[in-house]
């Protein structure tokens, strides 16, 4: 048995595979700073490759639900379950890394939301030890922004945010999760200085969001999967208690490097 | 006439933010920001109060309008929040639950 512990925003989860294919691919794709052979696990994950099947569609709707005292994760190229009681999991998946993200984006979002943590579909880098979100939908600007950051900004992921509590504030770290850059984010951390929603125009503009509409734009932006009406109800907390403590602004821009002279 | 009583569906999460409230469904996740009468009668909402006296008490007196409109205009709320399932609509005070005054 092969096994690598994979840490993300500072919580490790033991991956285990009889497959040294698949543990070569978890090692090239989470070895830039995701991989912490001392870290202490959550759980452990045992991984099971199966042949891809004829439903393998990584672009499926992923479906979350608990029963049974355990969380069972499904979509067309993987099952899993995971049972937070035992501390472990399986994973039945085709030998590619797509199926290993979405079960950790997954299982993340699940260990995140009862700390009152969030996964934000946005960018986010590091600048003079404070890090800045910009978040949106596809084609709002994510990928753009992360391109056009100059190099004293460390970008921690071009596609989904990593936030936990901390203190008063919050913390946000690197992902391995990458968009359209397809690079990996750096495995650190920074207080959280302010969250941007992204829109593209004909000038850089910064404008201040009311804490309602920051709210509801931002819980449009949450990844968060699974159908289970209690954990809504903490993202929604979790969302709002977010909005409450960071500046959140609406940051229209031309997609030049000057756009980053306003982040400071 | 028949009394209204109106409680909130323990199946949403609502924050106040910057002074709007914002209300959540936890079943499809539905979002709704109600303006500030409607937030007053949100928050009477206990299920024991008629919502005649919620409107008298909480939008008449605060808000200066015509309490025919103003009970017009809160039933108007009660059927469309109810139609979303945010709110629970009865003919009879909810039991378990006493009055507050």
């Amino acid at each position: 048995m092969h096994g690598t512990c994979i840490e993300i925003g500072g919580m490790a989860i033991l991956v285990r595979t009889e497959s040294p294919e698949f543990f070569g691919i978890l090692e090239e794709r989470y070895g830039g700073g995701f991989v912490n052979p001392s870290a202490e696990p959550l759980f452990a994950l045992d991984v099971e490759i199966v042949p891809p099947g004829s439903n393998s569609d990584p672009d499926a709707e992923a479906s979350v639900r608990f029963e049974g005292g355990r969380w069972v994760l499904e979509r067309g190229d993987f099952y899993a379950e995971w049972n937070p009681g035992l501390g472990r999991g399986y994973i039945r998946q085709g030998a590619y890394p797509y199926a290993m993200d979405a079960v950790l984006r997954i299982l993340h979002s699940l260990l995140l939301v009862r700390q009152g943590g969030l996964l934000i579909h946005a960018a986010s880098g590091v600048r003079n030890g404070r890090a800045f979100l910009f978040s949106g939908v596809s084609g709002a600007g994510k990928t753009t922004i992360s391109r056009l950051a100059p190099q004293d900004v460390t970008l921690l992921t071009d596609e989904i945010s990593y936030v936990r509590r901390d203190g008063d504030g919050y913390r946000a770290f690197g992902t391995p999760f990458a968009g359209e850059l397809a690079k990996v984010g750096e495995n650190i951390s920074a207080p959280v200085a302010a969250l941007y929603f992204l829109a593209q125009g004909p000038e850089n503009r910064i404008e201040t969001m009311a804490p309602a509409e920051a709210g509801r734009t931002l819980l449009r932006n949450i990844l968060f999967f699974a159908e289970d009406a209690e954990l809504v109800k903490l993202v929604f907390d979790a969302a709002c208690e977010f909005v409450s403590k960071v500046p959140v602004y609406r940051l229209t821009f031309v997609p030049d490097g000057r756009v980053w002279d306003l982040i400071v | 006439m028949t009394e209204t009583y109106i409680a909130r569906s323990s199946d949403v999460a609502s924050r106040m933010l910057g002074g709007e409230m914002i209300i959540m469904s936890a079943a499809d996740s539905t979002l709704f920001t109600l303006n500030q009468q409607a937030t007053a009668i949100w928050n009477a909402a206990d299920g024991v109060t008629p919502l005649s006296e919620i409107v008298e008490s909480k939008i008449c007196g605060a808000f200066e309008v015509d309490p025919a409109v103003a009970y017009q205009d809160a039933e108007e709320l009660v059927r469309d929040l109810a139609g979303h399932g945010i709110l629970l609509v009865s003919e009879r005070p909810a039991e378990g639950r006493e009055v507050t005054s």
